[in-house]
């Protein structure tokens, strides 16, 4: 992102943003993070409750090992410092999704530190968006308001269900860089395989903090530390796909620059984005948020890692997007961005490498980011879903590669792979799509072609970039199947270029 | 039938041994003695048919050889355990006629051991009182008198229904609750036995939450030994408690007749408070002389920080509490009083269902964990509870026990401190330290007053070492030679 497109042309001069997110990612686990109940999509209303989750009279929470050990595998994701010692605090509230009336969270003193992750732009600039921390907590229940006309019911079935909270710092300029990273961060995580990163699920979801200042400020926040260079924030809550992260932002960088251009001043509150809209709209103002009146849940002992234990978990991490990334380009000669698309979903690596393996890597590549991708797209499915198979597409690449189809053809014998027409050598074979590099058949044509047109013949002999039209008549003649080399070797022989 | 209830836990379960009575016997005597004693409001929910039931099994078991270590014995439970198919609901009207679908791991324990359930026993409204006045059923009634006075006592609290209940022989021995001093101060003013054991001792699950990082089940019973053989089987680490702990349960029982001799007791200066009446003075100095004669040697020594100890319980149990006490909002079970919208309907059923001393305590708690006044109250607690645990750990490099009085006073008359929360806090002067610092507490009957009325001698053990502070209590008891018994009124 350049300095230029960072700025927004206001009234009265330019501004610009500063974002930070808080990423709540559900963590990927059998069971919830202090009850033994099931967490699953789908099951029936408060199927999945047990006495803890529905905060029975005397029930206690014990702590779920699998979760803290996803919290801490991301954390080691995140490069992030792993806290040995953290503990768990009460967040207090009454809402009848929330049983307990108060949340489990870490408040003080989290299970994972300061890391960072490296963002990808479109513009092929990468930016560094720092970590502040990652802490586990209660995700609460639904409260479903549309079932009856005066009350609410509600369903417990995510109540308690682990949820890790990512605080980045205020690192994101644009809303396409704070898009770019939640993109990023759920990469992380679903390679680390400890979030399905389902968005529409709401299993990833983003509170947006938003605010503007003028062109200066942030340098000086960014060298002294002191958030009163930057303008209040507001933060909108829940902000489930890229598209209304993007939005959410750009209304709420206008809103505010309209206020601040007008004279007023920003509250500092909770907003809600109207995805139908296109708005946000105060939920709550500084003055009425609650009081959380956090303290140390007693029912708990503090969170004590074992070193050993941790560094396990660091041994047993899988390859992540970066240095995949890095691998890919040094490994198969690709560009940064073919790498980068083949990084983006560890499947789409994985299928990438299984076809590269002995063949043209940049041709695989093209064919998984260009043609097979844009046909999933189109289709709804994901990778590992794909119809053609990685040996497939290594076969395909194999024909181009031996000169028995043409790119050209090589589309045609695709499009019937995709169709279910079988693997891509029986296809060239059953449909007779060989490309034809028999010389004696080619000069044969060739030399009628030059027979029939002299005027065409000479005219390329004085302009010799002309040829096309020649090559054009053989491939029309041969179906396609000629070989475009050896007709152009043979008719520059022939026509005395 | 009635000299049955007269019996100890421990001759009741060699009378069943010996086949001398059956445990249905020893059931229906004491359900008698229940159903004679309602002028005590010591149950407020009596179990007869399960009673029987559990005493027929237990039979069944004896008569085929696998008896428990409490089998056929009748026990109450106070109401703040949770018991499965049983009402349980803390003396609270909030929790309406809640009947739990789960067993409390500390009740589970007994009757794994064979123990019979009598009923549920009164006690102060989710634990939060000295007296029993607060619970939602109306207040226990001490079976002890002054001598040729008619006027009506507290049993204190709130293990208040648990202690008259022993004391006036309507069980074999009772589970009870402490917080602050809930299970010692009732157990002083009604000359029975109660001890605290060592916070993680006894599992929390399913036991309903006054103050989690303070709460301790113990039993309260008629000897020494009777409560050293109750808290072997409620003891033991269950995972399903955090705060558990994960340590081997001795047989406090062998603890009870062991020789003292050697053993260094600490007198805390700082316990002489100030308006001690005269007559606990004397109990205690009477209680370092019996303590001197049985081989122990007697230390002075310092708990600098106890002066502070009270204000420091008064934030953190009420803090903890405030939260605690959060999940009673009329949403899922118990008492709904509905109103126009949601805030209302939780205004509502709050008001009706919580009685004044809990509201109390939670506006305290809410106010101390407020934005603003954290540090000032509950993050300077937290500071005084840690210094507090630290003299009693330097106490503890010098003495293998500490003594003190229980009680500041003998029982005293229903409604004298109702109308002064601070006068009835009082009562946990010499008890909640030990709450504080997570140690193992135990009151031992140890004389009377002027007007014939129990008091009780505190034992303070360092943590996990019950079994000294049985051997302690166990010849304090012995040398007391306590035989007083309330004279039966009702």
């Amino acid at each position: 992102m350049t300095e230029n497109t960072k700025l927004i042309q206001g009234r009265t001069g330019p501004w610009e943003l500063v974002l930070g997110l808080e990423v709540h990612a559900q963590v990927a686990s059998n069971a919830k993070l202090f009850s033994g109940a099931a967490v699953g999509f789908g099951a029936g209303p408060n199927a999945q409750v047990s006495l803890v989750d529905a905060a029975m009279p005397g029930m206690l929470p014990v702590i779920n090992r699998r979760c803290v050990e996803q919290a801490v595998r991301t954390g080691l994701g995140l490069k992030a410092k792993i806290n040995l010692t953290s503990t768990f605090d009460r967040k207090n509230y009454f809402y009848p999704d929330l049983p307990q009336g108060y949340q489990i969270s870490q408040f003080k003193e989290p299970v994972v530190g300061e890391g960072e992750v490296l963002v990808e732009l479109d513009d092929g600039e990468t930016i560094t968006v720092r970590i502040e921390r990652l802490h586990l907590e209660q995700d609460a229940g639904k409260s479903l308001h549309d079932q009856d006309p005066d009350s609410t019911y509600v369903d417990l079935n995510r109540a308690g269900t682990a949820l890790m909270e990512i605080v980045s710092r205020p690192d994101m300029r644009s809303s396409a860089q704070a898009a770019a990273y939640v993109k990023k961060l759920r990469t992380i995580l679903v390679y680390l395989g400890t979030c399905d990163g389902d968005m529409e699920k709401g299993n990833l979801r983003a509170d947006v903090n938003v605010s503007v200042c003028r062109p200066g400020a942030y340098e000086k926040f960014r060298a002294t530390g002191d958030f009163s260079h930057l303008g209040t924030r507001c933060e909108i809550k829940n902000v489930n796909s890229y598209r209304y992260i993007q939005q959410a932002i750009e209304y709420e960088a206008r809103r505010q620059i309209e206020i601040l251009e007008d004279g007023g001043k920003i509250d500092q509150e909770t907003r809600l984005f109207d995805p139908g809209k296109g708005e946000t709209r105060s939920m709550r103002s500084k003055e009425e948020a609650h009081d959380y009146r956090y303290f140390p849940d007693p029912d708990l002992l503090p969170l004590v890692l074992d070193e050993a234990w941790v560094e396990a978990i660091r041994q047993s991490l899988p390859e992540l997007p970066d240095p995949k990334k890095a691998r890919l380009q040094a490994q198969y000669g690709l560009s940064a961005y073919d790498a980068g698309v083949l990084v983006g979903e560890q499947a789409r690596a994985d299928f990438f490498e299984a076809a590269a393996k002995g063949r043209d890597a940049k041709l695989v590549a093209n064919w998984v980011t260009n043609d097979l991708a844009a046909r999933l797209t189109a289709a709804g499915l994901d990778i590992e879903d794909s119809p053609i198979s990685a040996g497939a597409i290594a076969e395909l690449v194999a024909l181009i590669e031996e000169g028995v189809i043409s790119s050209k053809i090589a589309k045609d014998v695709f499009e019937r792979m995709w169709a279910g027409d079988g693997a891509p050598r029986a296809i060239v074979e059953a449909q007779g799509l060989m490309q034809v590099s028999d010389t004696g058949e080619l000069e044969a044509i060739i030399d009628g072609l030059i027979a029939a047109n002299p005027a065409q013949a000479e005219s390329v002999r004085e302009k010799p970039q002309a040829i096309g039209w020649f090559v054009g008549q053989v491939m029309k003649a041969t179906g396609g199947k000629a070989n475009p080399g050896t007709v152009n070797q043979l008719l520059k022989a022939k026509l005395g270029l | 039938m009635s000299d049955l209830t007269k019996l100890t836990l421990k001759s009741a379960l060699e009378g069943l041994d010996s086949k001398a009575f059956s445990a249905v016997e020893l059931t229906r005597a004491h359900l008698g003695a229940i159903e004679a004693a309602k002028p005590l409001n010591a149950f407020v929910l009596e179990t007869p048919e399960k009673a029987l039931e559990m005493a027929q099994a237990s039979d069944a078991r004896r008569a085929k050889g696998q008896a428990g270590a409490l089998d056929g014995a009748p026990l109450g439970i106070k109401d703040l355990f949770c018991t499965e198919g049983v009402r349980s609901t803390a003396c609270s009207k909030i929790l309406g006629n809640f009947t739990p679908t789960y067993e409390s791991s500390v009740t589970a324990n007994l009757w794994r051991d064979g123990a019979v359930m009598l009923g549920k026993l009164n006690m102060d409204e989710f634990a939060m009182g000295s007296s029993n006045e607060t619970s939602a059923f109306g207040p226990v009634i001490n079976p002890w008198r002054g001598a040729g006075e008619t006027t009506a006592l507290t049993p204190g609290g709130s293990s208040g229904g648990s202690a008259a209940a022993v004391a006036a022989e309507l069980c074999l021995g009772a589970t009870a609750t402490d917080t602050g001093g809930s299970i010692r101060q009732p157990a002083a003013l009604t000359g029975t036995v109660g001890i605290k054991p060592t916070y993680g001792r006894c599992s929390r699950w399913g036991v309903v939450a006054f103050a989690s990082s303070l709460d301790q089940a113990g039993p309260i019973a008629r000897t020494v030994e009777d409560a050293a053989l109750l808290l072997t089987s409620m003891a033991g680490h269950d995972p399903r408690d955090s705060t558990s702990l994960d340590v081997a349960v001795p047989d406090f029982a062998s603890f009870v007749g062991k020789s003292v001799k050697g053993m260094r007791v600490g007198i805390p200066k700082e316990y002489r408070a100030d308006g001690m009446p005269a007559e606990i003075e004397t109990l205690w100095e009477q209680g370092i002389a019996w303590l001197k004669e049985a081989g122990c040697e007697i230390v002075e020594v310092s708990l600098p920080h106890t002066k502070y100890a009270l204000p420091a319980y008064y934030i953190v149990a009420p803090a903890e509490a405030s939260s605690n006490l959060a999940r009673y909002d009329g949403m899922r079970f118990g008492l709904r009083v509905d109103g126009a919208n949601l805030t209302e309907t939780y205004e509502k059923t709050r008001a009706a269902g919580f009685g004044e001393e809990v509201k109390r305590r939670i506006l305290i708690g809410t106010y101390v964990l407020s934005a603003g006044y954290y540090d000032a109250y509950y993050l300077k607690a937290q500071k005084v509870r840690q210094r507090i645990a630290d003299d009693f750990d330097q106490a503890f490099e010098r003495v293998d026990a500490l003594l003190t009085p229980t009680a500041p006073s003998a029982a005293f008359p229903l409604g004298e401190n109702a109308d002064d929360p601070v006068a009835m806090y009082l009562n946990d002067i010499f008890t909640v330290t030990v709450n504080l610092a997570g140690l193992p507490g135990m009151s031992v009957p140890a004389g009377v007053d002027a007007k014939g009325l129990p008091l009780g001698l505190q034992l303070i053990g360092r943590a996990l070492d019950e079994g000294s502070l049985f051997s302690l209590g166990g010849v304090i008891e012995k040398a007391a030679g306590f035989s007083a018994k309330p004279q039966r009124w009702w």
